[in-house]
Parts: structure tokens; C-alpha cells; sequence
């Protein structure tokens, strides 16, 4: 699905953000970043779904090379990629009805857009969504009325609209409540496991990310620093990933979620 | 929480360079106030003088009482309705030239910006395609509404002859011009990051306009453009003065009669229509909200 090779961001400025990623991950792949913040994940993100333009590097999304496109053919590249945000992905004055159909704005015309905002058509696929992430009943609600984590099934169900080979999730649950998060991702997950399609997901809770992935990518100062399924992670990979940094990360004010581990996608074994 | 544009870049540049603008601004500000007091004569004994004072009150006592006969009100009937007719068919114009002008003229949809960052990055060609009609479009806003819509009622006036007509076209062009403006801002100044959001998923620029520019821009749009068909009121109040009709050529011409009772009269009108407007623009933006 993807192929990086020394991936690379700098900010003007000098900021390194992304320091030469080489990369692989499969189609139907599931695989969780994790890493402090600043670590350059959501820049690797911006990188991955073809918002950012690497400085050095090369990417391949599906075996197209990606790095040069541009035009019509660069959102026909976008529309095999689905993101879902931290928050702030959707519209908040529109009905939940558009927001979710907007996952459809790549493969619709102009016009046949502005005729769906006066009157929304493909109904039908908009509430079966709405019904797989939980939320059938909010079609018509307005966006900015629904809480945190309705509005990221929603988020979630416009990528279902959007059908894309692969997901991308930054942080998507670092704004919603620890039980909310355990549901998200594992709606998430889901998914994945039942379309075939590649999901890549950054998280801020580790044990989160251990307990659903099954694969982790440990990112730190721009660079990997482990590619491993969870099972092989010990302790101290864990700690060197975040050493010295546990002041960046409080900063956030996200403090790791509290665990549940009754309510995980699959309890796997921390060695 | 880490916002979607990375801001280390951001930050140095933000916090070193607008405050050393900031404070030359203020200062050429202030130097520039001060040096128009001078310039301007301004010397307020000479407003506050007892010459001045009596001659003012003189003006205002010629206007009562205000004329009030039936037929008079009856008579201005029709110019207070061609006020209304100009100032909204002048305002309908303005919409017409300043939307599809201030949408070319929004940067964060033309050229700049992270809905751009891959398309254009390396590519002057299209960045410059891209920029031309962001360009022509701003200067012709800017042309439009840096003659005043005097000048323009003048020059229309002389072109389609005297009445309500070149009043409409004056205030269209000169508010369509400042309408282009603000409306650009307004959509540059929308929450971007849902914009991004969209533009990932492949949406085209117009789709993200439609689908994210025009529902968050779109109560700030409504209201200032209500907003603006208030002022065409006062406008096309001052183009009767050159002849472009409505309540405006009544006060002219009851000027140049020293009929002051007369002046009082549609003054008062034109307050109330003023009134009208904002009240029934204050309903219709409650229900845009």
C-alpha cells in the first residue's frame, strides 16, 4: 500500500521534522505509530495522505510514485486515502448528512456536489454509515451540536463514504474520553478487518495501541527507532522511545488514558 | 494538542517580525494623525465660537416646524420608494460584481496556503496561472471601490442621463467593490483546518469551497452584505444630489430653496428607512445564525 524511501520533511527554518523514513506497509496492513509529541508523526501523517511535500524522498502509495503529482492526478491519488483528524474534521455548520457525503466530493462533479447540499442525495448510504459507527439517528443534527466523540464517528463515516484503500487516523481519539477511545479504535479496527482496507493510526495511549495493533512503529525525533509486533516489545524499547521526553508529552495536557483492559480489541501480553 | 499545520516554522518568524512592524506602524500612525491636525486646520474655537454657534442655530430653527402637509407626504410617496429601489438594486449589482470578484480575489483558495502546499510546490508555471486571475481580480476590486460612488454617479449620470439608473449602477460598481473585498477576507478567515480536511479526500478546490468555505463564511457573509444595503440608503440618498433621483434630489432641491422645513422632513425619512433596514436585517441574520 505504502513504500517510502528516506522520507524526509524540513520546515523552513531548519526544523527537521521527518528525518529519511524508509518504509513498508501492506495492503490490509494494520499498523500504530507511536512516539512523544514532536516526535514528527503528524508530519509523517501530512506526509502519507499527500498534504505536505516531502523534501527528500520518495513515496509510493498502491506502486504510484506520488511525490510529483499534481492536479486532477494528485486527487485522484488523495481519494485512495482516507484521514481522519485529531478534531476539527468536519464542518461544524453543516448537517451531519453533508459532512458525510463530503467523502464523496472526489468522485462527484461540481454541480452534482451543490445539487446534494440543496438537496442530499444517496440518503440510503449516508444513514448504513451513520448505523456502522454507532450514530444512525444523528442524519439531520447539526454538526457543531454533537460531542466529541460523535463527531469522530462521523469523521469516520464520511471515510466510509469515501472508500478508500487505506485509513489514516492521526490521534484520532487524544479528544475523546479513555472508554471512548477503546470504541473508536476498535471501530477502526473493525473496519479494517472487515473491508481489507490498510489502517495506520497514530496514538497517544500505548497501551492502546499494543492491546489493537498488530504492528508498532516506534517514532522518535523524526526518525524509527522499532518496527515490531507488540509481542516482541519490551520495556526498555518502550522507555528509550520516550525518555526524556514525558515533559513534552504532559505539556499536551493529554495524559495517557486510564486503561480498561476488559474492554480492549484483543488482550495481548506485555513481556 | 498539536494543530494540523505544524507551527515550529511558525513560531520564530510570527514573534520576531509583525511586532518591529507593529510598532513602526504605530509610530507612522501617530506622526500621521498629528501632522493632519495640522494640515487639516483643525481648530475647534472656531466651531465652538459664538459666530458659529448662532449660525448653526439659526440653520436648525429655519427647519421647524417640519413640513408635514398631507399632500407634501403624499408627494414624497414616490422618491422614498425610489430610494428603497436604488439602494436594493444598486446593492443586488454590488452582490452580483463583488462575489464572483471576491471569491477570485481569496487568496487561501487562488494560490496560497496549505490547500496549495502540494499542488503547487516546485511548479512557478501554475503558481503564476493560478495567481493572474487573483491578481486582475483584486486590482479591479480596488479600482471599483477607490473612486468613490460619487464619481462614478457622475460619470453614469453623463452616460444613460439623469435619474435612478446611474444612481443604481454608481452604488453596484463602487460597493461591488467593496463588497469583493470583504467578502475575500471573509473566506480567507474561515477555520482552515476543516478546509484540509476535505481537500484530503481528494475534493477539488470548488468542492472545498462549496463544502467548507460558504457554510462556515456564510452568516458573515449575509450580514455584511445587509449591512451594506444600509449604507446604499445613506448613499443613494447623497447621489440625488447629482441628479440620480429618490429622496436625495428632494433635499436638494428643497436646499435650494431654503425650504428647511421641507429638509427636516426627508431627513426624518431617510433616518426611519435607515431603521427599517437595520431592523429587518437584524431578523433576517437571527435567522442565518
Amino acid at each position: 500500500m505504502y513504500r517510502a524511501e528516506g522520507l524526509t520533511k524540513v520546515f523552513p527554518g531548519g526544523i527537521r521534522a521527518v528525518g529519511g523514513i524508509d518504509l513498508k506497509i501492506g495492503a490490509g496492513e494494520r499498523v500504530a505509530f507511536i512516539g512523544p509529541s514532536g516526535a514528527g508523526k503528524t508530519t509523517l501523517f501530512r506526509l502519507l495522505n499527500l498534504t505536505l511535500k516531502p523534501t527528500v524522498g520518495r513515496l509510493w502509495v498502491a506502486g504510484q510514485d506520488v511525490v510529483h503529482l499534481h492536479g486532477a492526478a494528485l486527487r485522484a491519488a488523495r481519494r485512495k486515502i482516507g484521514t481522519i483528524y485529531q478534531q476539527h474534521n468536519l464542518v461544524p455548520r453543516l448537517h451531519v448528512v453533508h459532512n458525510v457525503l463530503a467523502g464523496r466530493l472526489g468522485a462527484w462533479s461540481t454541480p452534482r456536489a451543490l445539487l446534494s447540499l440543496l438537496r442530499p442525495v444517496e440518503v440510503e448510504v449516508v444513514h448504513r454509515a451513520l448505523q456502522q459507527v454507532g450514530i444512525p439517528e444523528k442524519l439531520y443534527a447539526r454538526t457543531d451540536e454533537l460531542s466529541g466523540g460523535q463527531q469522530q464517528r462521523v469523521a469516520i463515516a464520511r471515510v466510509l463514504l469515501q472508500d478508500p484503500d487505506v485509513i489514516l487516523a492521526d490521534e484520532p481519539v487524544s479528544s475523546v474520553d479513555p472508554t471512548l477511545a477503546v470504541s473508536i479504535v476498535r471501530l477502526l479496527t473493525d473496519i479494517s478487518r472487515a473491508t481489507g482496507k490498510s489502517l495506520v493510526v497514530n496514538l497517544h495511549s500505548v497501551d492502546l495501541a499494543l492491546a489493537c495493533f498488530p504492528r508498532i512503529i516506534g517514532l522518535r525525533e523524526g526518525k524509527i527507532l522499532f518496527d515490531a509486533p507488540p509481542e516482541s516489545l519490551q520495556e526498555e524499547t518502550l522507555a528509550a522511545l520516550y525518555q526524556g521526553a514525558a515533559a513534552a508529552g504532559s505539556a499536551q495536557g493529554t495524559p495517557d488514558a486510564p486503561f480498561d483492559p476488559a474492554s480492549t480489541c484483543r488482550p495481548v501480553p506485555r513481556v | 494538542m498539536p494543530p494540523s499545520t505544524p507551527p515550529p516554522p511558525a513560531v520564530p518568524f510570527l514573534a520576531s517580525r509583525p511586532s518591529r512592524f507593529t510598532r513602526g506602524f504605530l509610530l507612522l500612525f501617530g506622526l500621521t494623525t498629528a501632522a493632519s491636525w495640522w494640515a487639516a486646520r483643525v481648530d475647534l474655537s472656531t466651531l465652538f465660537s459664538r459666530e458659529a454657534l448662532r449660525n448653526a442655530l439659526f440653520f436648525a430653527a429655519e427647519g421647524f416646524p417640519p413640513a408635514l402637509s398631507p399632500e407634501f407626504l403624499l408627494f414624497l410617496v414616490r422618491p422614498a420608494l425610489e430610494t428603497v429601489q436604488i439602494s436594493l438594486l444598486g446593492t443586488v449589482v454590488a452582490l452580483l460584481t463583488g462575489l464572483p470578484l471576491g471569491v477570485l480575489a481569496t487568496a487561501s483558495l487562488a494560490h496560497a496556503g496549505p490547500l496549495h502546499e502540494l499542488d503547487l510546490s516546485g511548479r512557478p508555471v501554475r503558481r503564476l496561472l493560478r495567481f493572474l486571475p487573483y491578481g486582475l481580480s483584486r486590482a479591479l476590486l480596488s479600482l471599483f471601490r477607490s473612486v468613490p460612488e460619487l464619481v462614478w454617479a457622475l460619470v453614469f449620470v453623463r452616460a444613460t442621463g439623469l435619474g435612478p439608473f446611474p444612481g443604481v449602477l454608481a452604488i453596484g460598481v463602487a460597493y461591488g467593490g467593496i463588497l469583493g473585498k470583504v467578502y475575500s477576507e471573509i473566506l480567507e478567515a474561515v477555520d482552515v483546518r476543516p478546509l484540509e480536511a476535505l481537500q484530503a479526500t481528494g475534493a477539488s478546490r470548488w468542492g472545498v469551497f462549496w463544502y467548507g468555505m460558504v457554510p462556515q463564511a456564510f452568516p458573515h457573509l449575509v450580514s455584511y452584505t445587509l449591512y451594506r444595503w444600509e449604507c446604499a440608503i445613506r448613499a443613494s440618498a447623497i447621489l440625488g444630489f447629482v441628479g440620480a433621483g429618490g429622496i436625495g434630489q428632494q433635499i436638494e432641491i428643497s436646499m435650494r430653496m431654503f425650504n428647511f422645513g421641507e429638509v427636516v422632513t426627508l431627513v426624518g425619512i431617510l433616518v426611519l428607512m435607515v431603521a427599517g433596514t437595520d431592523a429587518l436585517s437584524l431578523r433576517l441574520r437571527r435567522r442565518v445564525l
